[in-house]
């Protein structure tokens, strides 16, 4: 299994150019309020750091904000979107609220499962490229169902939609491996 | 039929530019309000407009922006609310995607007459997609001189940002969301201090809704008079609706307050009816936190009156046969839906989303998901439906914010308008637990 941090081989510190975007983040807002920078130094760290917070990339992102590590830790702990455990390379995010089961959202999830042979949400594809989570209506209900993998969201699912994506991610991935 | 003022031109390819929203007419009102009007006309032309928030409370924004306080030598900021995590609801996400410089103008606009010289956007992080397109379209607003210093020559400066989340639902509570753009968990604040004496920073802010704001857009440029002949007398404008579930064509559509219920879900220029030719058996007009309504209160109220699509009409009869027009998420489920499983879902997701502050809120929404679970998976009995109402009624006006209630509300209009179902759950027990209204029976326990 080729582990995200592996793949990304990737840890602190941020690259130069990373670390212009930061200041201009914390220029954002008043003189001793760097904190509001937080949420979104997690994002870009999560990102650039194999996809999930490290106690070393806490560590970092604290000292980058000059604040104390306890308040990075609470912060990450406190919001769903940030993976507190290292993942898969993609992380199949499906919404399972109301309007979504409405239309067959847990046949989707079940469907996932079946295809990464998996028994649980939250588990990973023996192969380390999915894993599979669940979460709360993330405004598409009106495009059910859907899942959010990185920034995309991918809208009115079937489950032959679901085999495609899961091919197109699989071939992603091996292009990844590739470079590196 | 039916008058447009923020999605008139969605269509236009490349309405997303400044220059094609520019060439549409865009930023005429910033044009009008910063060189004929002072801050404080602004804010009057709004409240003249009657303008209620568009985020689920429904509070009159010009009253609001009224409040604001305003000491010497302390910033104030106007802080949008694009955190849009009620379930059912995804208009602003459709408005700042398809349409991103109509959140910026108004925002320009709003700032203005609030005397705001910083203002921020705070954006659920699943949105990071719609956060790129909004610091696009925003770079290109300080290029052409409608952000920055000394705007269009009248000397007012100002400077607006972007900021994401990182999932949680609580932080569209206005001061969860301010603790929250501060760097910090998302808990509520006590209140008062109100955010308009004591908002982002300590200083005072005014929070609004995406689509509050850019209603403020149409009512400067068209006048508070011109804005008030459209919608009904006590809902004045057009206001998002997001439609979802069993509908031939769910999506977000612009409607004039006032239009008919019946002619929303079934007309053609609408949702277009039911899918798969089934009949329409629940309806939740305005998000998950407002009441749910059973198919003969959908379309007429307990008087037989028609139902229309406004603050007014949605909450006629009061919680007993009504609900509330809320963030306007209209959710509607089909006649082989299960109320219990759907009450279950949405008590799952408010357990889920509670941030835990306070006791009545955390324990009850988790003691609340597993009695409903019981239920529907066969396993509850009769005294588990009063156990709910129980529970209830130990979190309603208990806590420090309205999640509880929120969770609350759903939950004793399910059983109010569908008690039968909960019984027959209780009654056939191999039956509730094989049998799905279609759905595949979940394999995976709590
Ligand atoms: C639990 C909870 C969640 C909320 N979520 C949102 C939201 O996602 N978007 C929003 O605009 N308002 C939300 N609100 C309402 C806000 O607290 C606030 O009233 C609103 O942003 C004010 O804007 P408006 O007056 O323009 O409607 C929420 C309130 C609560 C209690
Ligand atoms: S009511 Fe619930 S969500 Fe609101 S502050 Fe209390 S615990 Fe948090
Ligand atoms: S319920 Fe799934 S996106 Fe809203």
């Amino acid at each position: 299994m080729v582990s995200t941090h592996e793949l990304q081989g990737a840890k602190p510190p941020f690259s130069d150019e990373r670390l212009k975007e930061v200041q201009a983040i914390i220029s954002k807002f008043p003189e001793g309020r760097q904190k509001s920078a937080l949420i979104r130094v997690l994002h870009m760290a999560e990102e650039d750091f194999g996809g999930w917070l490290s106690q070393e990339t806490m560590d970092y992102v604290a000292s980058l904000l000059d604040i104390q590590p306890v308040e990075v830790y609470e912060v990450a702990t406190f919001y769903t979107m940030f993976n507190m455990e290292p993942t898969g390379q993609f992380v199949f995010e499906v919404c399972r609220t109301g309007p979504c089961m409405l239309v067959g959202s847990d046949q989707i999830i079940e469907h996932i499962k079946n295809r990464l042979g998996i028994t649980k949400v939250g588990e990973t594809s023996a192969d380390g490229i999915f894993t599979l989570k669940t979460s709360e209506c993330l405004g598409a209900c009106g495009y059910a169902p859907m899942l959010q993998c990185g920034k995309v969201f991918h809208e009115h699912l079937t489950p032959e939609k679901v085999d495609q994506l899961i091919e197109d991610y699989r071939a992603k991935y091996a292009q990844l491996k590739n470079q590196n | 039929m039916g008058r447009k003022l923020l999605l008139e031109h969605i269509d236009v390819p490349g309405i997303e530019t400044f220059e094609v929203y520019r060439r549409e007419g865009g930023y005429r009102s910033v044009e009008k309000a910063l060189k004929t009007m002072s801050p404080q006309e602004v804010v009057e032309e709004v409240q003249k407009s009657a303008l209620k928030g568009r985020g689920g409370a429904g509070f009159p924004t010009g009253m609001k922006w009224s409040f604001l306080a305003k000491p010497e030598g302390i910033p104030r900021y106007l802080v949008c609310n694009a955190d849009e995590s009620e379930p059912g609801t995804f208009k602003d996400r459709y408005l700042m995607e398809k349409i991103p410089h109509l959140l910026i103008e108004g925002m320009i606009t709003s700032s203005y007459a609030l005397g705001a010289n910083t203002s921020h956007i705070y954006i659920r992080g699943e949105y990071m997609f719609v956060l790129d397109i909004l610091e696009k379209a925003i770079a290109e607003a300080y290029e052409k001189g409608f952000l920055g210093k000394n705007i269009l020559g009248s000397g007012y400066d100002l400077d607006l940002y972007v900021s994401p989340g990182g999932g949680a639902y609580i932080c569209g509570e206005e001061t969860a969301l301010l603790e929250s753009l501060e760097g910090k968990r998302g808990n509520p604040r006590m209140k008062p201090p109100f955010p308009a004496v004591k908002g982002l920073f300590g200083c005072p802010t005014v929070v609004n809704n995406v689509e509050s704001i850019a209603a403020v857009v149409p009512i400067i440029n068209i006048g508070a008079d011109e804005y008030l002949k459209i919608g009904t007398e006590k809902s004045s404008g057009t206001k998002l609706i997001s439609a979802s579930g069993n509908l031939v064509r769910p999506g977000v559509y612009e409607i004039e307050l006032g239009l008919s219920v019946e002619e929303f879900i079934y007309g053609d220029e609408w949702c277009r009816g039911i899918a798969n030719g089934k009949k329409i058996k629940a309806c939740i007009p305005g998000g998950s936190s407002v009441p749910i309504l059973p198919a003969h209160l959908i379309t007429k109220t307990a008087a037989g009156e028609t139902r229309y699509m406004s603050y007014e009409s949605l909450s006629d009869g009061g919680f007993a046969s009504g609900s509330m027009l809320g963030s306007g998420g209209f959710i509607v489920f089909d006649e082989d839906q299960c109320i219990v499983r759907n009450t279950w879902n949405f008590a799952r997701f408010y357990a889920h989303e509670s941030c835990g502050q306070c006791s009545p809120c955390r324990e009850g929404t988790g003691w609340m998901e597993k009695v409903l679970y019981r239920l529907e998976h066969g396993q509850g009995n009769m005294r588990d439906i009063e156990l709910l109402e129980q529970i209830n009624k130990k979190i309603e006006g208990n806590t420090i914010c309205p999640l509880g209630d929120a969770a609350a509300w759903p939950v004793a209009a399910a059983i109010r308008h569908f008690r039968e179902e909960f019984e027959w759950h209780v009654t056939n027990p191999q039956e509730a637990q094989t049998r799905n209204y279609g759905l595949l029976k979940v394999t995976e326990t709590l």
